[in-house]
């Protein structure tokens, strides 16, 4: 049994990377899922989820209950109605209050009470002004990913906040009948029809030692959150672009973050090398974190589920990039190496102590 | 009965199922439904809800582009292909 496991959701199938508590020597294994492209994958009471489409067979859930050794799938009941919309991919797998839940496009969340078995429709986010405009046809952002997050207030399991890709974070206080928009202080620079909503944010995490901490790095700027998503505060001075799309929070301290700003053009790393900015004052302020990481001639991406931490005493950070190299740090950023190289495109990096 | 003929792909997602099958069926539709009830899930692999073939899925009866409701005659070869797409 390995110390550490990094699950890595490539566009040719899923990727185990696993290591001892030292995470200096790495295996890896796969691709698994017979190659299809993963969105998202998650490790979970002894079991890895991968959400899949392919684009000749559709969506689907795997699951392995023996770290990759052997593979189930399935799409039971994943799906919209005859007349309703299509669901044309799954592309974030989330536990919340004990149930399996798939954010899909177009937009809407699956649950599971049978870990993965059978499927059935949950919530449409059904925050009527936004979503007559996210479920018109052609209005997703490029990548069609539809509901990319849901997670709950550990307080009181029926609020619950979801992000819809480039729409922005809809809350729930009463376990997914009702949602009202949670945008307050984002900015946006692009027409929009209601300044509560129609956002991007690209990726929020929440601080495992102080649930009501968030942060979030969005289309335009990186922001922080003391009130679980009520109001928010940019946090961008002293990067180098206000775009990006992971950000990873520290596991045991509420103010350290870890971000990957890239050029908001091209979605690469700028300029020219790859930096990891750290913070550990909840945002005011950054240090660049290079050691081991290449610095010139460095054109990478990074997307928004491309990064994670471990949880051990000094967290390993990680991360994957759209090119297939995946970086650790067993040190919580001060020194880095690849651990993975050639692998194909790399949309998602969620790493567990196991 | 219908000489069917699937793709490669679909083959690990269903342990014991085979490149070639002989299933008793009058159309394409009946082909999949019966697949189906002997590798449960193989329809929602090949089909939209509808059910309608999936954009990258194309059957051919006799070699000649075909469909769901596609007839099948007594002996008919069907052949589902995973379609090539990009470079």
């Amino acid at each position: 049994m390995p110390d550490v496991l990094v699950l890595v959701g490539t566009r040719k199938g899923l990727f185990v990377l696993q290591s001892d508590e030292q995470r200096r020597d790495w295996e890896v294994r796969g691709p698994f899922c017979e190659g299809w492209p993963i969105f998202h994958a998650i490790y979970d009471d002894g079991t890895i989820y991968a959400a899949a489409a392919s684009d000749w067979h559709g969506t689907a859930i795997w699951r392995s209950s023996d770290l990759g050794e052997t593979w189930e799938h399935s799409s039971e009941g994943l799906a919209y109605p005859e007349d309703g919309p299509k669901l044309t991919k799954a592309s974030s797998l989330m536990k919340v209050n004990g149930t399996l839940y798939a954010g899909v496009h177009e937009p809407g969340i699956f649950q599971s009470a049978d870990g993965g078995l059978t499927w059935s429709y949950f919530s449409g986010v059904e925050y009527e002004p936004a979503r007559k405009a996210f479920m018109k046809p052609n209005s997703s952002p490029p990548g069609d990913l539809g509901v990319i997050a849901l997670w709950n207030h550990p307080d009181d399991p029926q609020r619950m906040i979801a992000n819809v890709q480039g729409f922005g974070l809809f809350m729930t206080p009463d376990g997914g009948t009702t949602w009202e928009p949670r945008n307050k202080g984002f900015r946006a620079d692009w027409p929009q029809e209601d300044p509560d909503w129609q956002y991007c944010i690209h990726k929020v995490v929440t601080s495992p030692v102080d649930a009501e901490r968030l942060y979030t790095q969005t289309h335009v700027g990186m922001y922080r959150s003391s009130d679980w998503g009520g109001t928010w505060e940019e946090i961008t001075p002293g990067l180098p672009s206000e775009f990006g799309f992971p950000a990873v929070a520290h596991p045991h301290e509420r103010d350290t973050l870890f971000l990957i700003p890239v050029d908001p053009n091209h979605a690469r790393s700028t300029p020219g090398r790859l930096v990891v900015y750290r913070s550990r004052d909840a945002g005011d302020s950054w240090e660049e974190l290079t050691n081991g990481l290449p610095q010139e001639n460095a054109f990478l991406g990074v997307l928004r589920e491309g990064a994670s931490a471990d949880t051990l005493a000094e967290p390993g950070i990680y991360f994957g990039t759209t090119t297939g190299q995946v970086f650790a740090s067993p040190d919580a950023g001060e020194s880095w190496s690849e651990v993975a190289t050639h692998l194909p495109g790399i949309a998602s990096v969620e790493a567990y102590a196991v | 009965m219908a000489e069917v003929h699937l793709p490669a792909t679909l083959l690990p997602l269903f342990p014991g199922l085979e490149r070639r099958v002989d299933v008793p069926a009058a159309t394409v539709l009946e082909v999949i439904d019966d697949l189906d009830g002997r590798f449960p899930g193989l329809r929602d692999r090949l089909c939209e809800p509808g059910p309608a073939l999936r954009t990258h899925i194309h059957v051919y009866v006799e070699r000649e582009r075909g469909d769901l409701a596609s007839p099948l005659a007594e002996g008919a070869r069907v052949d589902v292909i995973a379609a090539i797409t990009g470079g």
